[in-house]
Parts: structure tokens; sequence; C-alpha cells
């Protein structure tokens, strides 16, 4: 039993606008015209296509396979024709597109063969592997590939189990639905990563917001004979962050950078519970989700989508009113506006939120700040923002990371509470994308560098070398020298001493031509030798 | 593009400042009633000089004046400076503070959120410097002057009538001691002294509740923490507490410390100032037990009537260093940590 909560520091509670959606109960959507399913849903790599355009595919069949481990399989959502392999604007603030995978469904919804696995009598590893190849990912919004999270911290057991019902973030009611109408699944689900995890206790946190879905939790853990506990967690953004919720559950920070289950604890999305279940019993890879669809529309509700379908498709089910301006995905502390109303729902889809200038009011003109310290007391990560801010604001990036700017989780509590409505998130954004962008120029520097001064050496060795080369054939080309000028005194000797064996035309002369020679020879040395004497003086 | 988050608490700074006016009122409305109404014509003259001296300075800096002008923020300094000089101050002196407050103490250092010193303070340290006599000048409360009479002492420069000036509870004290041939005692001396109330200065004692309820308004209103008025407070008791018990005669109570001078307007009002003072928790605790130390100390053995100005002027200069010393662990990064 849990004696008691603990508190984590900070934390706002604006208005929850949950009702709205919850009135009605999860109604499953209709079949749309296409389906663009894009292949990178997870976080990790990116599935390599496993499909063709022309292909007939069936509901459930694997589409896209996990890049490594580190990444998660697609699947066919229903059963049809691959249309295009293509490009596709994806729901993310980048506005950026991704390879998608665009299915016009049959109509038949036609499933593979299923094949539900016992999961108390396959080894840890094949679970794993049968949740990253069913697609299974964290829905609470990080969409973590849920088989890295289930293994068991140090010792062979994770000593805490958590499934996070939180939903902390205003508008979005998806888990709250789930957790009133499929308790069963979750719970179940739950049961499967304990056995996973070998873990000792099961908190299940949930806010107290949420009086109904506690009720179906607890009736159902005691229905089916679990010892899971479901404990009300007190209403206030962000208890539903992991971090967040570990601490008010068991007392314990995992500090940023850590791992959860270096501390004995993991926590989980209900949702991912209840897909974790479906893969294993079911056989049934993850091809929907729950999805809140409200705001600014008529008729709010929770919906079961079919991943890959266009929100443009599922708009007519809730009725936007006219003065709809744009769509944000998530809630409206954390979510950004979609680029294009023509995205598709992707398993990071909790809620679509419709905005309008009157409900989501553009924020005042921003003032300088007067460090009232509002911010650092709403921090949930006990973070200084207004330092921060400076900092950020006189790209000190330096001291940002001094005073930890990557422990901030950007959950908008202090730009929410803050008085000269500075959009502190996006100075931290902002900061931290500069922080990497340098790293990463600095890495990149650092390799050029290192290939340069690579290349350097390798030049001065192939210099070095080529000179030691050079040198070697001097010294060999010497030593042939010394060797024909041998040669060539040998020959000259030889030649000498023929010379003097032979005798001359000048020998054996008589004494008159011996005199005239002589004469000559005189005359030539004389005139030689005025050639060779300077005139005394210039003619 | 808009990014998140996309809600906010309808919070402003106008607002902030706002209340920190209206949790003045309580001590406004008791200075009347002990002082008579020269102090609205105080604070409206202030106010006015303020808006003009805000108003010039943002456009000489080339900021939106709409927006700045009325955020409050030079109405509030404007309502300290006239709360914090002696009443009756002829008019100039008010002007010349609270120009000196606005254009050098905030605008020069960068306007709204950059000035080191909290502004008022500083216009009140170098008036006090500038003009130690108009600054001791402090009238009776017994009787206020009629309105007519307190105006022609403001504008027409008419002085005050030796009987309806007298020295402050504290600078009775002090000039006792300095003079009295070391027998005066603070019974005694406070004997002697007309002005003297239940707890410090008769009427001024009303007035420092009239700012603490106000104060504790504030706080309930989360405009700021529990941590610099508790330590303010906390240690200006303390300390006068440690010397009134070692020396009863020398030194006068912690009660009367805390609601004689500026103690009350500046625990609950001045070292509240979040631009000029320390930001975190400890760091407030620092700041303000500080502040109230040196202005005890210069309260008892200084040369100044009252201490409040200078205690936290001298604490806003260790306030990045105090800062820097005090952040607080992050999350998951402190000791104890299971």
């Amino acid at each position: 039993m849990i004696a008691t909560l603990f508190r984590f520091k900070g934390g706002v509670k604006p208005e929850t606008h949950k009702d709205c959606s919850t009135r009605q109960p999860i109604a499953r959507a209709p079949l749309p015209s296409r389906l663009i399913v894009p292949l990178h849903q997870s976080a990790g790599g990116t599935p390599r296509p496993l499909v063709e355009p022309g292909q007939a595919v069936l509901k459930g069949e694997r589409i896209g396979a996990a890049d490594g481990n580190f990444s998660a399989a697609v699947h066919a959502p229903t059963s049809g024709v691959v249309k295009a392999l293509a490009p596709h604007v994806m729901p993310h603030p980048s506005g950026l597109s991704a390879l998608c995978v665009v299915i016009e469904p049959d109509g038949a919804d036609r499933w593979i063969e299923r094949e539900p696995v016992n999961y108390r009598s396959l080894a840890p590893d094949e679970l794993r592997d049968e949740l990253r190849d069913a697609g299974v990912v964290g829905l609470g919004g990080a969409v973590f590939p849920t088989h890295l999270k289930l293994k068991p911290s140090q010792g062979g057991r994770t000593e805490t189990l958590i499934l996070n019902g939180a939903e902390c973030e205003p508008w979005i009611t998806c888990d709250d639905m789930l957790m009133r109408e499929r308790a069963e699944v979750i719970v179940r689900g739950g049961a499967v990563m304990r056995h996973i995890l070998q873990s000792e206790r099961v908190l299940i946190g949930i806010e107290d917001n949420k009086p109904q879905a506690i009720e179906a939790m607890r009736t159902t853990v005691a229905r089916l004979g679990e010892t899971m506990e479901v404990v009300a967690v007190p209403t206030r953004y962000p208890a539903g962050g992991a971090k967040q919720l570990i601490k008010v559950l068991t007392g314990i920070e995992v500090p940023y950078g850590k791992r959860s289950q270096d501390y004995g604890v993991q926590c989980f999305n209900v949702a991912t519970a209840y897909s974790v279940w479906h893969a294993l019993e079911r056989g049934e890879p993850l091809i929907s989700r729950i999805v809140t669809l409200t705001g600014n529309v008529e008729r709010p509700r929770n919906f079961e989508v079919l991943i890959g379908t266009p929100l443009e498709e599922l708009l007519p089910l809730v009725g936007p009113l006219p003065d709809t301006d744009r769509y944000i995905m998530g809630g409206p502390m954390m979510g950004f506006p979609l680029p294009s109303a023509s995205v598709p729902i992707v398993k990071a889809t909790n809620c679509i939120i419709a905005a309008s200038p009157a409900l989501f009011p553009p924020p005042p003109p921003e003032m300088p700040c007067i460090r009232c310290g509002a911010c650092a007391t709403v921090c949930p990560h006990e973070l200084q923002p207004m330092e921060l801010y400076w900092f950020a604001r006189g790209k000190n990036f330096g001291k940002a990371q001094e005073y930890s700017i990557f422990d901030c989780i950007e959950c908008g509590c202090c730009a929410y509470v803050c008085p000269s409505h500075i959009p502190l998130v996006d100075y931290f954004r902002f900061a931290k994308s500069e922080i990497w962008s340098r790293e990463k120029e600095k890495a990149a520097a650092d390799a050029a560098r290192s290939r340069f001064e690579f290349r350097n050496e390798r030049q001065e060795r192939e210099k070095r070398e080529k000179a030691e080369r050079l040198a070697q054939k001097t010294a060999g080309a010497r030593a042939a020298d010394a060797k024909r000028a041998l040669i060539a005194a040998a020959i000259e000797r030889a030649r000498a001493q023929k010379e003097q064996v032979q005798p001359r035309n000048t020998d054996n002369l008589t004494p008159e031509q011996q005199a005239e020679i002589a004469e000559a020879e005189a005359r030539r040395a004389r005139i030689r030798a005025m050639a060779q004497t300077p005139p005394e003086k210039p003619l | 593009m808009i990014t998140s988050p996309h809600v906010y608490l309808p919070v402003s700074v106008r607002a902030v400042m706002a209340k920190v006016l209206v949790a003045l009122v309580p001590g406004i409305a008791a200075y009347v009633w002990f002082f008579g109404g020269g102090i609205l014509v105080t604070l409206a003259l202030a106010t006015l000089a303020a808006l003009a001296a805000e108003a010039l300075m943002l456009k000489l800096r080339g900021k939106p004046l709409a927006m700045f002008l009325t955020d409050g923020s030079a109405a509030v300094t404007a309502w300290l400076v006239a709360l914090a000089f002696p009443p009756l101050s002829p008019w100039w002196l008010i002007v010349a503070a609270t120009l000196f407050a606005i254009v050098v103490a905030k605008h020069l250092y960068g306007g709204l959120g950059q000035n080191p010193f909290n502004p008022a303070m500083a216009a009140f340290a170098v008036m006090i410097v500038a003009f130690p006599g108009l600054m001791s000048q402090w009238p009776a409360a017994a009787q206020p002057l009629p309105f007519a009479e307190q105006l022609r002492i403001m504008f027409a420069g008419a002085r005050h009538l030796d009987a309806m000036v007298m020295a402050t509870p504290l600078d009775a004290l002090r000039t006792a001691f300095a003079s009295g041939e070391g027998r005066a005692t603070v019974a005694t001396a406070l004997a002697a002294y007309p002005g003297g109330g239940l707890m410090a200065g008769k009427g001024w004692e009303w007035i420092a509740l009239g700012y603490a309820v106000g104060g504790l308004w504030l706080l309930q209103q989360r405009i700021f923490t529990w941590h610099v008025p508790t330590a303010f407070l906390g240690t200006l008791a303390l300390i006068s507490g440690a010397f009134h018990v070692a020396a009863p005669e020398r030194f006068a109570t912690p009660l009367f410390h805390l609601f004689g001078g500026a103690a009350m307007l500046g625990a609950f009002f001045i070292a509240t100032d979040p631009v000029s003072g320390a930001i975190t928790p400890r760091g407030k605790l620092i700041f303000a037990a500080g502040a109230a130390l040196i202005t005890y100390f210069i309260r008892v053995f200084g040369a100044y009537p009252d201490g409040v100005a200078f205690g936290i002027l001298l604490m806003n200069m260790c306030v990045p260093l105090i800062d820097m010393k005090t952040q607080p662990p992050v999350f998951g990064r402190k000791d104890g940590n299971p």
C-alpha cells in the first residue's frame, strides 16, 4: 500500500475543459477514402518500406519493418491497395514532409492471419521482438518504442511498474475514456508488462479529476484479482509527465539524462498497456488509437481512429465552428499548430483541438522581465526560468547549460504564469537548438580538422617516403657511376698501352723532315702564345 | 507561428503594480488620518512627475509609450517616494526625487526590469545626502495642520512652525544618547519625547500597521513570497531584541524598531521589489536579513534618521552575487535523492 503521495514542486492548474469531450462514448471513426501512413512514427530509426505501389495489403499487414532495434514497425490499418509511396506533410511543428504509404481501402477491412502469442510461454526477448514488430510505441505522445522500455532493471527486475493515466493536459480525454470503457484490456496489458519486467508492484496513477476512470480501473483490478493499485493523484499540470508521476507515486526524482529503470521504476501510458495486450493476446498490431477531437467544434468527442486517417476526413464528425483558424495537436500547454488539415493521424496524436482567436487568444505583447520569480515557483524541474531567459536572450549558451537548460521539459508552466507574457519556452527551444547546432558544428569542425590533419600527415608521409625512395635510388646511381669510371679508366689504360705499342706516322723520319716538323711545331707554339697573350695597348 | 503554451493566466505587470498600489491604501489612509490631506497632494505630485519623466524617457529611448506608461511601475515608484519622504516636504524636493528615481535610477539603467537599485530608495539616499536638513523635518502627528496651511508649506515655502517640527522617535533616541551625558535611557528619552505612541512614533505606528495589512494582502495574493518580509522583520526583531535584552536602558524594544521609521514599508513594499532584490528563495532570506541588519545598525549607531533605504540599497549591490551563490538544486539533482 502507498502510505503517502509525494509532491513535485511547481505546476499549474489551468482550466481543464475535459467535460465537453467525455459526454459521449468513444466512437469508431468511419473508414476514410485513403490512409496516409507515415513510415516514421516512433522515436528511433525510420522503418524501411515493405510494400510497393499497386500492391494489395491486408489489415494489420506489416508495411514498414523496424530499422534495427531502436525503431518500431508500421502496419496497414485496413485492407486495400497501396496507391503510392510518397512524401506527405507530417503532423510536426516543422511542417516537413516524410515518406508515407498511401493506401486506398477496399472497404472489406480484411485482417491478415492474426497470431496471438502466449506471453507466459515466450522468452522476454521474443516478446520484445513481437512488440517491436507489432509497432507498439508509447501512446502518451513521446512514441518511444515500448519494447526498449520493457527491459528489467539491473538485477533482473524493475521493482515498480507505473501505468500513467494522469492525463494532465487540458482538453485531452482519450486516456480518460479508454480507462472508463476498456479498463479490462489496460489492466491485462499491465499484467503482461509486469510479467516482462518482473515488477513487484504496479501503480496506476490517475488525476483525481477523473473519478469515473478511477472507479472503472479500481473495479476492474479487483474483478480480475490483480494486485495493482489505482492511485488518485492531485490534479496539477504536469502531473502526467513521466518524471512528475514517478515522483508523486514513489518519491524518486529521475534526473535529466538518466533512465527511470536505473531507479527501479518504469512508466507507461495506459493506452500503451492496452496496445501491448492487443499485440500479444490478439496478434493485432498498433493500427488505431483513441483521439480526442475537441475545442472549437460543435460535437467534441473521442474517436477510435485508424492511423493514417487524414485529419480533414475526421473534422466533419465533430463540426468545427466557422471561426476556427487552426488545429492544435496535443494539449494547449505543449501542443503545436498543425501545418495543414491534410496531415494524417499518427501514433502520437492523442488530441486535436480546433482553435479560434476567441478560444485561444494570442498572448499580449511581451514586456520586460521584472524578475517576479513566478516562473521559478511553477517550474516542475525546479529551474530558474528567468535566469535561463537572460542567458538565452543574451546567447550566453554556456551559462544556460550551467543553469541546466536541458532539464527543461518545455511544459509551458513558466510562460503560462508570466505577467510579462514572455514566450519563455520559445527562448528555451531557441537556446537548446542553438546549442545542439553548435555542438553539431563543432563536431563537424572537429571531424574536418582531424580529417585535414590526417590528410596533412598522409601527404607528409608520402613526401617523406618519396624522398627516401629517391635518396635510395641516387645512392644506387652513384654506386653505378663509380663502377663505370673504373671501367673507363681500365679502357683508357688499355688504350694507352696499345698506343705505346703501335708506331705513329711521325716515327722513323729523316733528320730534315724532323727539323721541318720541329720548325712547324715551334711556329704553332709561337702563334698560340701570341693569341693567348692579350695586347698591352688597344690598337 | 503560434507556439505552446496556447493558454495564459490572466496576469500582467499592470495588474501586479495595481495590486501594490491598492495595498498601499491602508497605510495612506492612516497617514491622512494622522497627518492630514497633505500626503495626498504629495502623492499626486509625485505621480504626475513620475509619469512625465517616464513618458519623456520612453520617448527618448524610442520605446512604445502606451504599453510602458500604463504598466503602473512609475506610479509605484512615485508613491514610495512620496511615502518615504517627510510629510510636507517642499514640492520641488518631491519632484526632484521622483525625477531622479525615474530618469537616473530606472531609465538610465534600461527601464522596467533593469534597475539594479530600488529607484525610490536611490532617490531617498541622494536627497538625504543633498538636503539633510529638509529630510529630517518631520511634523508632529498630534494635531494635523489645516490643509491650506499644509499646501502653503509645500508650495509657498512657508516655514514649519517650530512646534510642528520635531525629530522622529528614532532621531530622538539617538540625539538623547549623543548629548545625554551618559545618563539618558530609552525610557527617559521617550518620556521626554512628545511624539511617542504606544509602540513607536505616534501616528507612525498606525501607518506602519496599515502597511503591514496591505503587505499581508499582497502575500496572500502571491505578489511576493513570505521570504523577504519574514526575514526582514524577523532579523530586525532578533537583532533589536538581542541588544534590548543586553542593555534595555540603552537599546529600544523590538516593537519600537518594527513599528518605527520605514521598517514596515521597507519589509513589505521595498525589499520585496523583485527587480532590484534577490530572486532565489535562500537569496531572498539573505538579502532581507542583510538589509534589516544594516537598517538596525544605521538606526542605532549611524548618522541618519533611518537606515532602511541604505540597508536595501547596500543589499541591492549584493544581489547578483547572492543569486549566483544560492541557486537551488534542480529536479533530480539534490542530495539525498533516493
